[in-house]
Order: structure tokens, then C-alpha cells, then sequence
């Protein structure tokens, strides 16, 4: 009960802060704006709404993905530049209970980019917006985020020890969008690419989406994403503590 | 036992210059430093700029692991038990970083509340407590980006009570600050030595040391140079006289040249506004005035005074490793 009031608090106070700033939320306006526009034009060749569904889907996710991958390294790199880093580090909980809120609160932000996608997708482009199972697309969304979440705060835990680890954010923005099969369907891409999208939570995340919009069996996906979330957590837990000593010790928490 | 001790701690850094020849040295930041602090002491760990003052006081904390040595806290250590020290400790660091800009004051010291386990029912009326006790009440929904520098660093010192905290580590609070400020933070940290709480406060400000603190340690170049309490530390130079000559564009190299005059304890320059000022201690039996006027090769000689040392006086002796 303890650990989940932290996790909530911690969230909500990210969550504050991030919304709060001018500079960031322009970005999460029009980022997501040009994907869908981009989308559009690639695949209104196409006579069938449902193509269209398809792809404007895949350009929410890409928004929510951009918003998790690069502002997770850009938050790391915020509390450096605040001097709250050392704070947040010297307080008596696992710093993982720390982190996470504020990876969670970045993904959160996502939700937002989901929906400007499909709002544009709808009233500028008229894309019929009929969702097949509205509670399992529900679902799929908070689990595609909760794990967006867990695989920045994976991100997270090196950019405690590494300064510089913003820019690998950054570096798996885009790749991701191919190889999570947000634009192109995965069987088109070679059969060596594969593997790497199946250990990828976002790949299972947009397919559980489309499934559930486009009417299949969002489950197996879901379960796929949500359990991948877990193994980042896991593993970011795993890493956290070999990689606070070693910040201790090299003297790299109080660098900006 | 003491509350808090440090033994024999070293703290080295690993630092490079170039960037093709990457050329690696050692910086020892603090060389042996040892003391204990009793429960209840607000004790002064004194010293110029890089002296090791924040190095050792991050080492207390948790966020630096010493390179040698060991330092224990309420009898925890703190590189086996970081968390065990961490609930019972309290810190507060100098200068306008490290608060939330885009939170308010409240949601600052909310949000720090819950990391520190405060229970849930204590929060509000212990934000409210501490807003009062700093003089921020009327003042704590505003964002704190808005915040003067001494208002983020009483916020600073709210967050560092908010557990209530036995033990209180406070590194250089009122750097930056202006008079007024200043005083009225030393007068906070005084009521909470009153209160019961056992202090280590960081300065490079010898008068607040000498006003706050039962003990003090003096720390350079890495090093504890002196321990005691004010009054042991004047009278390491008590018995001395100490000479200042107002100069108007002071010589090059003056200050080896009066360090080598024989009898000299120590010297130091102070700027005074046009002028400077040469500050020369020496044993009471010598008098130096004129031989110290003749290295001065002329240069344009304002007031000349004679004087008993102060506190002051110690620590630039101290530091200045005469």
C-alpha cells in the first residue's frame, strides 16, 4: 500500500511538472500532428477506411513512443540540471520507486498523443473512427503505456549513471517505429529483424491497439506487451543498484 | 559513541585533460579526514573553497563513496547501510538548485514528504509547522521558480526537516545570501541546535562558525588542519600581533616576499574597495611594521594599524598552511 501511494505521488507530481512546461508540450502538439499528416499522405492511396484506421493508429503509437523514448534521458538530464538528482538519490526508498513514477509520468503523456492523432485523423482527414472492442482498445492503450513506461525506465536507470545516455533515446526513437511494425505491417521486413521486434513491448502494444480497433484478439498481445514491461522493470531493477554505486563512486550524480 | 564519525576518510577523483591523448591523474579531493560528533553538537567543518567540505559532508550522506576510509552515522555505515542512514538524516545544500521550479513550495515539500515516508495523517500539519518555522507561510503555492534565493533555500531547509531528522547536515545554507537572510537562517539553524538535533554545518564564513558552532573543524587541501572548540582555535594564534597595511596597488609577488621575512606567521590580502589590504601575523615580541613597510618598494601606503588576532586570523593562518 506503501510502495503504491509512493508510485501514485511520485507520478502525479511528474506528471504536474511535465505538463506544466511551455516548451515540452509543443512538441507533444506537433510531433504527433506530423505523423498522422505523414501517415495520411502514405496511405490514402488506399480506397479502405480500415487502411486508413491502421495507419493512423500507427502514428498515435509513434507519438506515444516518441514521448516515452526521447523526454525519458530529457527527464534524467532535467533533475541533473535541477540539482534534484542528488536529492531524489539521497532519499531512503529504492531508487526504482523513485524512477519510475517519473518514466511512468512521461509515457502518461503519450495518452495525449493517441488521442490528438486520432482527433486529426477524424475531423481533418474524416477517418472513420469505429473501434471494434472500445474497452479491450481501452485496456490496450493503459497496457501499451504502463510498458512504454517500463522500457524507458530501463532507459533511465543508464542515464543515472552515463550523462550523455539522453542521446540513446533518442538513437531508438525511430528504428523502433519500423521494426515495432508501426507503419509496416512486420512480415514485410526481413526475417533477421524479427527477433528484435518480439523483445520490443511497443511492437506487441500497437498490435494489441489494432487488434482491438480493427477487430481480432487483442489479448495474446496485450499479455505479450504487459509481461515485456515487466522483464524491463525486472531487469532495470536488476541494473539500478550496480549503476547507483558506480555514479557514487565515479562522483557522477552531481554533474549536470 | 558519537552520533556521527568519520575515520581516516580519502576521497580520490579520476579526471582527464585532452581529447585524443587522453592524459588520466588523481585528484585527492579529502586525505584522512577524522572527527566524531556528539549528539546534540552543531559542529563547523571550516575551510576555504575546494577544500573538501562538500566532498566529505557527500560521503556522510551516501552520494559519494569514500575511496578509503570508513564514517558511520547514528552507527550506521555509510557504505553498507546507505538507506538505514538516509531515513535518519536530513540535508540541505547551498544555492538556488535543487528544488522543482514548476512546483509550488508546497508541492515541493508534498512531494518530498511522501519519498521520506512521512505518515500520510502528519503530512499537512508538518509542512504547515515547517513553512512557519522558515517564514515561507503565505508564500508556499506559489511556484517556486518565482522564489528568491533565500526563499529556495529556507525551502531547502523545510525539506531537510521534513522526516524530523535526528541528525541535520547542513553544506554552506547561507551562501549568496544577503545580510538579512544570511541572519536569519543562522538564527534558524540555531533553534535547531536548541532543539536537540546534532548538526554538521558546512562554511567557508569563519564569524558564522564562531557564532554557531561548539566545535569546529578546519579543513584544507583535504585535510583537518585544527579541531576545537572557537575558543581553542584564537588561541592557537592568541598570543600573536597581527599588522595590516593599507596599500594602493599592492606589488607583484609581495605576499612571498613578506612570507619569507623572518618572525612572519602568516599573510594574507584582503580587497578593499580602491585599496588593498596586507594582513601580516606575527609572534608579540616581533615588530615588523617598518621591515614589512620596505618590501613594499615604495607603493602608494595608506593607514597602518596594529591589533590583537581574531578568529579570522586563525583560520587564514590555519588555511593558508603557515
Amino acid at each position: 500500500m506503501k510502495t503504491l501511494r509512493l508510485l501514485a505521488v511520485g507520478w502525479y507530481y511528474q506528471f504536474k511538472m511535465i505538463s506544466r512546461s511551455p516548451f515540452e508540450g509543443i512538441g507533444q502538439v506537433i510531433y504527433p500532428l506530423f505523423f498522422a499528416t505523414v501517415a495520411f499522405f502514405i496511405f490514402r492511396a488506399s480506397e479502405s477506411p480500415r487502411t486508413l484506421l491502421y495507419a493512423s493508429l500507427g502514428a498515435a503509437v509513434m507519438g506515444m513512443w516518441s514521448a516515452t523514448s526521447t523526454t525519458a534521458g530529457n527527464a534524467m538530464q532535467r533533475e541533473r540540471w535541477h540539482g534534484t538528482l542528488e536529492s531524489l538519490v539521497a532519499t531512503p526508498p529504492h531508487f526504482g520507486l523513485v524512477l519510475l513514477p517519473i518514466t511512468l509520468a512521461m509515457s502518461t503523456i503519450g495518452i495525449y498523443c493517441l488521442v490528438a492523432t486520432l482527433a486529426l485523423g477524424r475531423f481533418v482527414f474524416g477517418i472513420d473512427l469505429t473501434v471494434e472492442h472500445p474497452l479491450l482498445f481501452a485496456l490496450a492503450i493503459v497496457g501499451s503505456v504502463a510498458s512504454f513506461g517500463s522500457l524507458g525506465f530501463l532507459f533511465a536507470v543508464s542515464f543515472v549513471r552515463f550523462r550523455a545516455a539522453w542521446a540513446l533515446g533518442n538513437l531508438f526513437e525511430y528504428p523502433v517505429w519500423l521494426i515495432g511494425g508501426f507503419l509496416v505491417p512486420l512480415v514485410l521486413l526481413p526475417p533477421w529483424v524479427r527477433p528484435i521486434s518480439w523483445v520490443l513491448a511497443p511492437t506487441w502494444g500497437m498490435s494489441a491497439i489494432r487488434e482491438a480497433a480493427l477487430g481480432g484478439s487483442p489479448l495474446p498481445d496485450l499479455l505479450l506487451c504487459l509481461g515485456l514491461g515487466g522483464v524491463y522493470i525486472g531487469l532495470g531493477l536488476a541494473m539500478l543498484e550496480r549503476v547507483l554505486s558506480a555514479a557514487r563512486k565515479r562522483g557522477a550524480l552531481s554533474l549536470s | 559513541m558519537p552520533v556521527v564519525e568519520a575515520q581516516d576518510l580519502h576521497r580520490t577523483y579520476r579526471t582527464s585533460t585532452g581529447t585524443l591523448r587522453r592524459k588520466w591523474m588523481d585528484v585527492e579531493a579529502v586525505r584522512g579526514v577524522t572527527f566524531g560528533i556528539e549528539r546534540g553538537e552543531l559542529f563547523g567543518l571550516l575551510g576555504p573553497n575546494g577544500a573538501g567540505k562538500t566532498t566529505t559532508i557527500k560521503m556522510l550522506i551516501t552520494l559519494l563513496l569514500p575511496t578509503s576510509g570508513t564514517a558511520r552515522v547514528l552507527g550506521y555505515d555509510v557504505v553498507d547501510d546507505p538507506r538505514e542512514v538516509r531515513k535518519r538524516i536530513g540535508y540541505v545544500f547551498g544555492g538556488e538548485r535543487g528544488v522543482y521550479e514548476r512546483l509550488s513550495g508546497y508541492d515541493n515539500l508534498r512531494y518530498f514528504a511522501e519519498l521520506y515516508g512521512v505518515p500520510p495523517k502528519e503530512i499537512r500539519p508538518r509542512i504547515e509547522s515547517l513553512l512557519e518555522l522558515v517564514g515561507l507561510k503565505g508564500r508556499e503555492q506559489e511556484r517556486t521558480e518565482g522564489y528568491s534565493r533565500g526563499m529556495k533555500q529556507r525551502l531547502h531547509i523545510a525539506r531537510g526537516l521534513l522526516h524530523d531528522p535526528p541528525v541535520v547536515f547542513l553544506d554552506e545554507p547561507t551562501i549568496g545570501l544577503d545580510p538579512i537572510g544570511a541572519r536569519e537562517l543562522r538564527a534558524t539553524i540555531a533553534s535547531l541546535a536548541d532543539a536537540g538535533k546534532t548538526i554538521l554545518l558546512t562554511t567557508h564564513y569563519m564569524f558564522e562558525a564562531d557564532a554557531l558552532c561548539d566545535r569546529i573543524a578546519v579543513i584544507t587541501r583535504g585535510e583537518i588542519v585544527a579541531q576545537g572548540t572557537p575558543g581553542d582555535l584564537k588561541r592557537t594564534v592568541g598570543a600573536g600581533t597581527v599588522v595590516e597595511v593599507e596599500v594602493f596597488g599592492m606589488p607583484e609577488g609581495i605576499v612571498e616576499r613578506v612570507r619569507d621575512l623572518e618572525g612572519v606567521t602568516s599573510v594574507s590580502i584582503e580587497e578593499r574597495e580602491q585599496a588593498q589590504m596586507l594582513i601580516v601575523q606575527t609572534p608579540t615580541d616581533v615588530e615588523l611594521t617598518h621591515t614589512i613597510l620596505g618590501t613594499l618598494n615604495g607603493a602608494n601606503v595608506g593607514r597602518i594599524s596594529r591589533r590583537e588576532p581574531t578568529l579570522e586570523d586563525a583560520y587564514v593562518a590555519l588555511v593558508s598552511g603557515e
